[in-house]
């Protein structure tokens, strides 16, 4: 049994229906890719397991409980969330925004123990964010701004850590940097990463487990071998798309695609 | 190299450097005033001396400095908490129709109870300054995007005019437009002891809340979502900012009826000298928030002596054009 897995999950905002009975299981230790065209719910999805919304029905299970019935600082050591959208941290340096990711471990006075130092000193470490440690957050770049950010979810030390489109924003280059420091963390240090991606040649490349939805709906959920197809791109995005194989990873590549001209529209 | 200056100052020398501010303020606000004083005068006032100067003093001029800072303290703290938490830079419990609403509750209050003692005012200024930032919040919650920080400060000018005229009116009707006028415009005017010992002890109360929950306000005011994520309750955590609000607001008004744009400056000042970390910024508000009603409140009784100069009509002098410079940067002044 998966540690976490959602059942029958309904999300509405307002009268809304957004994710219509969602079952999906994600898979411990690899890395799981959300993908889907804009307005697919895929966003409100992940907002609804890390219980950034509330769900209207169904659940959503972490090592044996309802998310919604637990403790949410407890949860915050399990798993760390890295919304889409960071405001503007005007004025806060990168090692104060990156400390407030012990926040889940502190009491009220919010001392930092020595364990949290070498814990935000680790983090900084590992973004390559070191060097801007006394600098201002709002300075810095798109890229190493996002890398702080994660810094900061990182910093929460948790196994299981989602991301709403790490990659926004950023030029290829910091696109690869972000996306190939998650495989790292996965790799080397088991964690299990979910994040909604909408590339999909990056999907392909770094993710162990696709899921693929549509109207609040799963298509397919599975290896990229089996999601990365050509009838399912052309449900998913309405795109007839030209499947090759990277030459360099082996993974599933779309190679070209034009707009789907048949009604696949619903 | 703003950040080796950062480094190079750290907070508790900035911490030291205005809690000297706020004593050297608090010793001038002794000395100045109507009355020629000494700082012989001063000192004794301090000692417990019998001599009549020094004894005037301590009963009339000491009680009022100290109300002085405590209101500024307490209205630099709701303020910042108010900004933090809505993430509006024009955020004052003076704009958003608190103490408005403090004021008609008063009026209300000083009509059906004539003898109510000031425990009972400061509570009737609570629920007022409840119910003022309910209405404020609900109408613009009344339209999507209602929480923009302009919209929310129309709806508190709208708010505001309509519990003003309810306080007006009710003090018409009773024929008490005296005695409401004489909390609301008096200013720090006769602040005595015994009304001292019932509010500040609320406002000491609440400064140190607030103080325990200014990480938690810090998150809130990154992001809602960064909050939730981090592990933070953050309905439990709101409401308890919003009493704390309240209690702030409210007892400032038992003290000194209306005064607008405190809240609103302070915690943009105090920003410029310790960032936006609010473990920083509400310790700083409190002495900070101090000195300047101190200030405002020696130049109110020196500006034209022996006759006051009402200190809320001085404060609205700085507060107006530093509000247009906030709304003309779109919040992002002084920080």
């Amino acid at each position: 049994m998966v540690r976490l897995y959602t059942e029958d999950l309904q999300i509405s905002y307002d009268d809304r229906l957004i994710v219509k009975g969602l079952s999906v299981q994600i898979p411990d230790q690899k890395v799981t890719a959300i993908i889907g065209a804009n307005g697919c719910g895929k966003s409100t999805f992940l907002k609804a397991v890390t219980r950034l919304i509330p769900h209207q029905a169904g659940k959503v299970v972490l090592d044996g409980g309802n998310i919604a019935k637990q403790n949410t600082k407890k949860l915050a050591q399990k798993m760390a969330i890295l919304p889409q959208t960071q405001e503007a941290a005007s004025g806060l340096t990168v090692g104060e925004l990156v400390s407030y990711g012990r926040f889940p471990y502190q009491n009220a006075m919010g001392r930092l123990t020595t364990h949290d130092t070498e814990v935000i000193d680790w983090a900084l470490e590992v973004t390559n964010t070191s060097e801007y440690k006394y600098r201002q957050v709002d300075a810095l770049s798109g890229g190493q701004r996002q890398r702080v950010w994660i810094a900061m979810a990182l910093a929460q030390e948790t196994d299981i850590i989602f991301l709403d489109e790490p990659t926004t924003y950023l030029d290829m280059a910091h696109q690869l940097e972000v996306l190939e420091l998650l495989q790292k963390l996965n790799i080397e240090q088991q964690r299990t990463i979910v994040m909604v991606l909408h590339d999909l040649n990056q999907a392909a490349r770094f993710a162990d487990f696709i899921v693929a939805m549509k109207d609040g709906e799963i298509i397919r959920a599975g290896i990229c071998e089996e999601v990365i197809q050509p009838d399912i791109l052309r449900q998913v995005f309405r795109i007839d798309a030209e499947i090759g194989i990277d030459p360099r990873t082996g993974k599933p590549l779309c190679i070209t695609y034009d707009l789907h001209k048949g009604d696949n529209r619903k | 190299m703003k950040e080796q200056k950062r480094k190079t100052t750290p907070f508790r020398i900035k911490l030291l450097a205005s809690i000297l501010l706020l004593l050297i303020v608090f010793l001038l606000a002794m000395k100045l005033g109507a009355a020629h004083t000494s700082w012989r005068d001063v000192w004794l006032s301090f000692t417990g001396s019998k001599q009549q100067s020094a004894l005037i003093l301590k009963e009339i001029r000491m009680p009022r400095e100290i109300g002085a800072l405590a209101v500024g303290a307490a209205l630099a703290v709701s303020g910042a908490i108010m900004q933090g938490m809505t993430r509006n830079p024009l955020a004052d419990p003076g704009l958003l129709g608190l103490t408005a609403g403090a004021n008609a509750a008063l009026a209300i209050t000083l009509a059906l109870v004539p003898a109510v003692n000031y425990f009972g005012i400061m509570i009737a200024c609570f629920i007022g300054s409840a119910v003022g930032a309910l209405l404020v919040f609900g109408i613009a919650s009344a339209k999507r995007g209602g929480f923009a920080p302009i919209r929310l400060v129309l709806a508190g000018a709208a708010v505001s005019t309509f519990l003003f005229a309810i306080a007006e009116g009710v003090g018409l009707y009773f024929k008490i437009s005296k005695d409401v006028s004489m909390w609301t415009a008096g200013g720090l005017i006769g602040t005595a002891w015994g009304q001292l010992q019932v509010i500040v002890p609320v406002i000491l109360a609440g400064i140190f809340i607030a103080i325990l929950l200014s990480r938690q306000l810090t998150l809130l005011s990154l992001n809602e979502e960064v909050a939730i994520g981090l592990g933070q309750n953050t309905f439990k955590v709101k409401v308890i900012l919003f009493l704390i609000i309240i209690l702030l607001a409210g007892a400032a008004v038992a003290l000194v009826g209306n005064l607008a744009f405190v809240g609103l400056m302070i915690p943009h000042i105090v920003r410029a000298i310790v960032g936006t970390d609010y473990r920083f910024i509400i310790p700083v508000s409190v002495v900070i928030g101090g000195s300047f009603m101190l200030l405002a409140d020696i130049l109110g009784r020196t500006l034209q002596a022996p006759f006051e100069t009402p200190v809320a009509a001085l404060i609205a002098i700085i507060g107006l054009p530093f509000f247009l410079v906030i709304v003309r940067k779109g919040g992002r002044a002084f920080s």
